[in-house]
Parts: C-alpha cells; structure tokens; sequence
C-alpha cells in the first residue's frame, strides 16, 4: 500500500504545511542563529539611524561610528586591555572563593536538616543586602585596594549559592536515596555518591547563573574608588562626556559575559551529558 | 523447616500532621523459609508496601518487629536487597556503574566487582548496553538493570515492591520468564509484592492475599507447579482454578476498599 504515506519520499508528496507561527513549534538551527544576529543589526541600524541622521545631540549619544574610532584609541592609546584583564582577575577570584565557600556549605545544608534551619535563616536574611551598599564599609575595613573589589563580588555572590545549592541538594529524589540505602550505602555515601552526583548538574547551572550576577557586581564596585578596570574606565569617560567609551565599555562587559556564559554552557553539557539526555 | 525472615506483630499507623491517625497495617506475623518464592497479593493501598518497606528496613514498625536470620532489622541494609516500581536507577550512572554501585560501596576489589558485574549484564541479558545510560533504555531494560544492581549485591533476600507495574503486558510476561528463570538457577529466597493474581501465581511457591486496608494477610495459598515452569502453565486449568479462587478473595477486597 504506498497510497496510504503522504509523507514518503514520493516526488509529489504533499509536505506537511510548515507552521512557523504556531506556539511550541521549534525553529531550525541555522534560522535560530539568523534570528538571533537579526536583532543585534535591526538594533545597529537603529541607532545608527538616530546618530547619524543627527537625531539625537552627539553629546549625550556618540554614534556607532564614534564608538569604534573611540575603541581603537582605548586599546592603543589607553592601554584598555590591562583594564579587561583586572576586571576579569577581579570577577573570577571573588567568584571562585564564593564558589569554594558556598557550595560545600550548601551541599551540607541541602543534605542536613540541622545545619539547614541553623543557617537557612540567616543566610536568607544575608542575601536580600545589596552588595552594593557594603561598598563604603568594605573601604573603610579593606581600603581601596583589590580586597574590597574581590570582597564585593563574594558578597554578592555568596549567598545566593548557598541557598539554591541548598535547595537543589535537598531536593533530591527520596527514591534513588532509599535504593542507595538498600544497596548498603552508608550516611556518608549517599551524601557523597547520591545527593551529590545528583545535584551536579543544577549546581552547575547555579554557579553559571551567579556568574553572570558578578559581572554586574564588579562594575559598581569598581565605579567607586578605583584606578583600574572597565567600571573605572566608564566613570573617568563619564567626566570626559566621551559616550563613545562608555558605550564600547558596556559592550565589552556583555560580550565577556556571553563568553563566559557559552563556555560554561558547553562545560555543563560535557560533563553532565547524561541530565541532557 | 527454619524460617529466614521472621515478621512478628508488625502494624503501622501513620499520624498525619494534623494527628489524624491511619492504621494501615494490622499486626501481621509471616514466616518465610530460605529459597521460598513468596508473592504479596492485595488490591492497591491494602499496605502490601508498607510491609516490605518495614521489611527493607526504610520504614519503622508501629508494633512489632521484623527478624532476619533471627537478627532484628533496625535499618536499610545490603542484605536485603529491593526492587522498586519507579525506575530507580541513578541516571547519572551506566548501566554497569549502577550494577556496581553496591559492589563499590562495599569496597569489593576492583576485579571482582568487575566479575560480578559482567556475570550479572549477562544474566539479565544486557550485554552491549553497558556504557548507556538509563534513560537510554527501555523501562524493562532499566528494571532488568534494577534487579541485576540488587541481586550482584547477593543480598539475603530479595524485596520487589511491584517492578513490573510500570511495564506493558508483553515486556512484564518477558521480565516475569526472566526473573523466575534467575530465581530457578541461583536460588533466592524473595518477597513479590503484586496486585497481579497472574502474576503472584506463576512467580510463587506461596501467595499472601492481603485484605483492604487496614492490611492483614487473609490467605495463604501454596502454588505447587514444578519448576522449570514455563508461561504455556498460565492457560492450564489448574493455574484457572487458582486464579479463579484468588480473583473471588481479591475481588471481596477490592469492594471492602472501595466503600471506604
């Protein structure tokens, strides 16, 4: 019976009618990607439009032009590159000693109910302080030097990794606890080889996530008192009215930001394939 | 004849938050001797489970107390190895690393572990698949994982908490062969809980018919067919006989859980 497959690869098959617009219909990869470089031109265009059709005053708004003649000074004559580079140092040691703090804190949160409502509370209070507003007491107590930059993004930081670790550990499935039980496993083990093991993943996502919080942290803590780094390039352009620079620092700040996220996207689905599949 | 596992006046009420107090076993003695292939047989939330969970050592008795090998079970344990409904296999895991899991808890050389492990892939017939990852596999494959996982771990006693339940009718007839077939070569003694009279028929030397709730064993019934059976025994008129007594004692107990 070949009348009956309207899909087959007969040549006069009748496709079935693509549905672009139909909810939860999924997109092909290279459209996905077309789609989204569309937005970053249409934005461009946009405010290219408005620049250099001289719209708006170039004093409060450089041009996409300006900016890049503004970049290229930045890296030739401004030694901008040892600015990245402090703001990176900056990000990933404040990030990496939340990250060692936090997550074995949280693990043991997550996997015990004692120390979870002897910390929970606390921390839940500790997480709603806007790192921020620490920046004029962590000048006083660690001065303007690098110390108080890393101090600001683990505060920031911190916390948050302790709770939603907490949570995704204690959320681990009771089933695959009692089959661990019943294979001999003691306390210890279903911490290490089950609560763990399991949580890896969401974990994982977690820090990724407050990855991308710190980048906005180190900003404003290098916004204040600061002889080094993208934040303190974008206050002394601020004196300067040069929105060219400000504008190209943002930039950078987003694309390390996509950078980092992408890289650790792809470590998460590397190392954990199996909760991809 | 010696009984391996001992349950003596074992009753569990459960206290909701609010206090409010559910009996859902009545005391229950039972005796299970070695080797013996003992199916649990009763209409859902009659409290089969809770048994062999108290059994397993994951949930405490109200009353009562359970004995293995005349030791008192105090907590979960690798001599009493279970089987669950859902798919409890870690997922982040291969199919052999969860095989393993007990092997390596319990410090097992390297070698052996690896030995055992294989033996057992074997004997489930999961050779090729050793390096997937559960949710690779078919439900009936992941349980065939599960009962290999529990039995390389060569527990006193097996405890399945209805592995089959999740399964279509084709894969569970297959996996009841299979099961009984491993049980047949390597003798075990094991606790079958089912809602299934076929199957707590063809898997058993003995049926416990469990009432509704409050749970109490109300039956017991040899099933005296030679071994090897073979699934052709599931159309004999003697298997309908017994079919037809348990689907009446069954069917009384549905109706009893039903008007509550």
């Amino acid at each position: 019976m070949t009348t009956a497959h309207p899909t087959s690869a007969q040549p006069n098959a009748v496709r079935p009618r693509r549905r672009a617009l139909a909810p939860l219909e999924p997109v092909r990869a290279q459209s996905r990607w077309l789609l989204g470089i569309g937005f970053f031109i249409l934005f461009v265009a946009v405010w290219a439009f408005f620049t250099l059709g001289g719209y708006v005053s170039p004093t409060f708004l450089a041009s996409p032009v300006t900016m890049v003649q503004e970049a290229v000074l930045l890296f030739t004559e401004f030694n901008f590159i040892h600015d990245i580079g402090m703001t990176i140092w900056r990000v990933l040691a404040g990030f990496i000693l939340a990250t060692l703090i936090a997550v074995p804190l949280g693990i043991a949160m997550g996997a015990h109910k004692g120390v979870e409502a002897f910390l929970e509370p606390f921390v839940s209070f500790c997480r709603y302080l806007p790192a921020s507003a620490f920046i004029p007491l962590l000048i006083l107590w660690a001065g303007i030097g690098e110390l108080q930059k890393v101090l600001v993004i683990f505060i920031g930081s911190v916390f948050q990794i302790v709770l939603m670790v907490a949570v995704s550990v204690g959320a681990a499935r009771r089933d695959l606890v009692e089959a661990a039980y019943t294979l001999g496993a003691n306390p210890a083990g279903i911490v290490k080889r089950v609560l763990i093991p399991g949580a890896a993943p969401e974990i994982a996502e977690i820090l990724r996530l407050v990855l991308g919080w710190a980048w906005t942290y180190v900003i404003v803590a290098e916004l204040i008192g600061s002889s080094s780094g993208i934040g303190h390039m974008i206050t002394d352009s601020q004196a300067l009215l040069n929105t060219g620079q400000i504008i190209f620092g943002i930039i950078v700040i987003g694309l390390i930001g996509l950078v980092s996220d992408f890289a650790f996207k792809a470590l998460n689905r590397r190392l954990f394939a199996w909760s991809s599949l | 004849m010696s009984s391996q596992l001992s349950i003596q006046g074992v009753s569990r009420v459960f206290t909701s938050p609010k206090g409010q107090k559910t009996q859902a076993l009545t005391p229950v003695d039972f005796e299970v001797r070695e080797n013996d292939f003992v199916t649990i047989l009763g209409p859902s939330g009659c409290g089969k489970s809770t048994l062999l969970r108290i059994v397993a050592g994951l949930d405490q008795p109200s009353t009562g107390q359970v004995l293995l090998d005349g030791a008192p079970v105090q907590g979960p344990g690798a001599d009493r190895g279970m089987v669950f409904q859902s798919y409890t296999l870690f997922p982040w895991l291969t199919i052999e690393q969860n095989i393993r899991f007990g092997l390596r808890e319990r410090g097992m050389p390297e070698r052996e572990q690896k030995e055992r492990t294989d033996d057992f892939i074997a004997k489930v017939g999961l050779r090729g698949f050793e390096q997937h990852f559960p949710k690779q596999l078919s439900g009936g494959m992941q349980q065939r994982t599960a009962i290999a996982r529990a039995l390389a771990n060569d527990p006193k006693i097996l405890l399945l908490d209805e592995p089959f339940g999740a399964l279509d009718n084709q894969t569970r007839v297959l996996m009841q062969e299979l099961l009984l077939g491993i049980w047949e070569s390597a003798q075990k003694t094991v606790l079958f809980v089912t809602h299934d009279i076929d199957e707590a028929i063809f898997m058993a030397n003995r049926v416990a018919v469990f009432s509704a709730r409050p749970g109490r064993i109300k039956t017991e019934l040899a099933v005296d067919f030679p071994h090897p059976r073979h699934y052709t025994i599931k159309t004999s008129p003697e298997f309908m006989d017994l079919k037809a007594r348990l689907t009446e004692e069954i069917r009384a107990e549905a109706m009893a859980a039903d008007a509550h």
